[in-house]
């Protein structure tokens, strides 16, 4: 097991409810999990508890056989890797920078950079399809090349779960397909792991194993996308009417529906 | 490789500069009495040469190498361009630190012991800025930078209030405290900045990584394996210490650590692992014309160095401040 959470509930300080209440959740290795849910659900802070950043008030992460906060964090940084959402970066490096960032974890402080770790950047910006663009200024990126480019770099850290925190959120259909084929590779190839935040029912449907649909910081329901993605449970989370349709080999799809529940609100 | 070849061509450069900045002073020496004083010949242009020139250029490299490097840091971790000793009121905390020491009795030639009590001055300061700059636990940049000024304006202060009631032997100048100067600068000096110096430059060597992390934000730095809480303490204490000890040495100069690194930032290194030593050489390069230009600009007065300084940086940061407030 990859992650297993136990009875996890979390408060940011100052504020009166908790983001997380009592959370289980398991995940096997080289699956991929989908966080759901409305804005303020819980998705991201979880995400968070995930890399350790967080540590849960009550109940225990464990994360590669550990307590996820207890983990060093460049020993963590081998083993788990996080691609966070999209957004500009105002940092002005190459891409090829960026992406060899990714061997931070692995390279002593004084030494520099060893063959082994530049012929690891080099793959994993050709397998994002980015070695045209290597010497770029990141600056001068696409909103799904910069999103590839964080992606091989997440790669190049070699991990064995990788997180995602609404990485298509801003991009094209065919940019956030492309994002998600790659992520979809490496899952099948490589059995990583995969744990990702998105606000997108039917991609993640489409990609997950399973869903995790999260509601005011509480575990609605888990499960295989066709359980989870059922309108009374939407409609309970987002608190509007969804339909959900069965298209057959392409799965389950929501769709919202149109006005509000019992037509009262304009 | 491009950087491998400017850090050299910025040592060669550097060498040039010392060369430039032992031929200036008030004394003409012809070439005659260079190269007597080179041979080994003793007398009188060998004594300027070698125990008041060559001091004090070599102190000018040192100190204008740290201050710069001081700048890289703080930049890197306010991930601000703005951010220098100077303006941080660090420099001016460091000169209350060095002054108090001295007026309760350290003496001048405790050249190990007076950057420790500048770290002490420069660590109050800074504390006291960053707590009125932190506004729900973030760190406003223009409340930082207006905290900072405003504080090295009060320390400023503080310094010559001192000087004022103390008149120990031992006390330079509120002008050397205040606006900087490389004279009085010895061998004894040198040694103790070196060994300062040497281990607090490594050390930001080597938290390169995390710095270049750093720059991408805290959370990815730490997504990236970087200690963040970690490496902010030591590289706040090792940035702290660089200008500490230089200020100890050479009075407040301020803007070098702006200056310098955002010209090297110009010139395509973003990288840590080459900005930090190559900032140390452009550093202390400028430094040294610098001297150079305010012991020769009006000779046989000197220009306090930090009018030098002043003049140089103060342009650049108005532009640079422009440019961040507008972003």
């Amino acid at each position: 097991m990859i992650c297993d959470l136990e009875g996890v509930s979390f408060r940011y300080r100052g504020r009166p409810h908790n983001a997380l209440q009592e959370v289980n959740l398991a995940v096997m290795e080289g699956t991929h999990v989908a966080l759901v849910g409305p804005n303020g659900a819980g998705k991201s802070t979880l995400l968070r508890i995930l890399t350790g950043v967080l540590p849960p008030d009550v109940g225990t992460a464990i994360v590669l056989g550990r307590p996820a906060q207890d983990w060093k964090r460049r020993d963590m940084a081998r083993q788990v890797a996080v691609v966070s959402q999209a957004g500009g970066v105002d940092v002005r490096i190459s891409v090829r920078e960026l992406v060899s960032m990714g061997r931070h974890p692995y390279v002593s402080p004084w030494s520099a950079l060893g063959p082994g770790d530049h012929a690891k950047v080099d793959a994993c910006l050709g397998a994002v399809d980015l070695v045209g663009l290597a010497d770029r200024d990141v600056g001068e990126l696409s909103g799904g090349e910069l999103q590839r480019a964080r992606l091989a770099r997440a790669l190049a850290q070699e991990p064995r779960l990788l997180l995602l925190d609404e990485p298509t959120a801003h991009l094209d259909l065919g940019h956030e397909s492309r994002f998600m084929e790659l992520v979809r590779q490496y899952t099948i190839q490589q059995s990583l792991t995969v744990v990702a935040v998105t606000h997108h029912l039917n991609v993640a449907a489409q990609y997950a194993d399973r869903m995790v649909l999260l509601s005011s910081g509480r575990v609605l329901k888990q499960g295989p996308p066709g359980d989870v993605l059922s309108p009374s449970l939407l409609e309970a989370a987002f608190e509007w009417p969804v339909d959900v349709v069965d298209l057959g080999d392409l799965g389950r799809h929501a769709i919202p529906g149109r006005g509000a529940p019992g037509g009262a609100e304009s | 490789m491009a950087v491998r070849g400017s850090a050299v061509a910025l040592a060669g450069f550097l060498v040039l500069a010392l060369v430039v900045g032992m031929a200036a002073g008030p004394a003409d020496l012809s070439m005659e009495a260079w190269l007597g004083a080179i041979r080994g010949d003793p007398g009188p242009a060998a004594t300027i040469l070698w125990r008041v020139r060559l001091p004090r250029v070599v102190t000018g490299a040192l100190t204008g190498g740290m201050l710069a490097v001081s700048g890289v840091v703080f930049q890197a971790l306010l991930r601000n361009p703005l951010a220098e000793p100077y303006l941080l009121g660090v420099s001016s905390g460091a000169a209350v630190g060095a002054v108090s020491a001295l007026a309760l009795g350290l003496s001048a030639s405790a050249y190990f012991a007076l950057p420790l009590a500048a770290l002490l001055g420069a660590l109050a300061a800074i504390v006291v800025v960053f707590e009125v700059a932190r506004v729900g636990g973030r760190l406003d940049t223009r409340v930082l930078l207006l905290a900072g000024v405003v504080v090295s304006a009060f320390l400023s202060a503080c310094v010559l209030l001192i000087l004022t009631f103390v008149r120990a032997e031992t006390l330079r100048s509120a002008f050397f405290w205040t606006l900087g100067s490389l004279s009085g600068a010895s061998w004894g000096m040198i040694w103790a900045m070196l060994a300062y110096s040497i281990p607090a430059l490594a050390l930001v060597f080597g938290l390169s990584r995390h710095l270049n992390a750093l720059t991408l934000g805290e959370e990815t730095a730490a997504y990236l394996g970087t200690d963040t809480e970690w490496v902010k303490r030591v590289a706040f204490l090792l940035a702290s210490l660089l200008a500490a000890a230089a200020v100890s040495v050479a009075g407040v100069i301020g803007f070098v650590g702006l200056v310098v690194p955002h010209a090297v930032r110009l010139s395509g290194v973003r990288d840590h692992r080459a900005l930090t030593p190559m900032s140390f050489l452009a550093g202390g390069c400028a430094l040294v014309l610098a001297d150079a230009v305010a012991r020769t600009a009006a000779a046989p007065m000197e220009i306090p160095i930090g009018v030098v300084t002043a003049f140089l940086g103060v342009p650049l940061f108005l532009v640079l401040l422009r440019r961040t407030i507008r972003s």
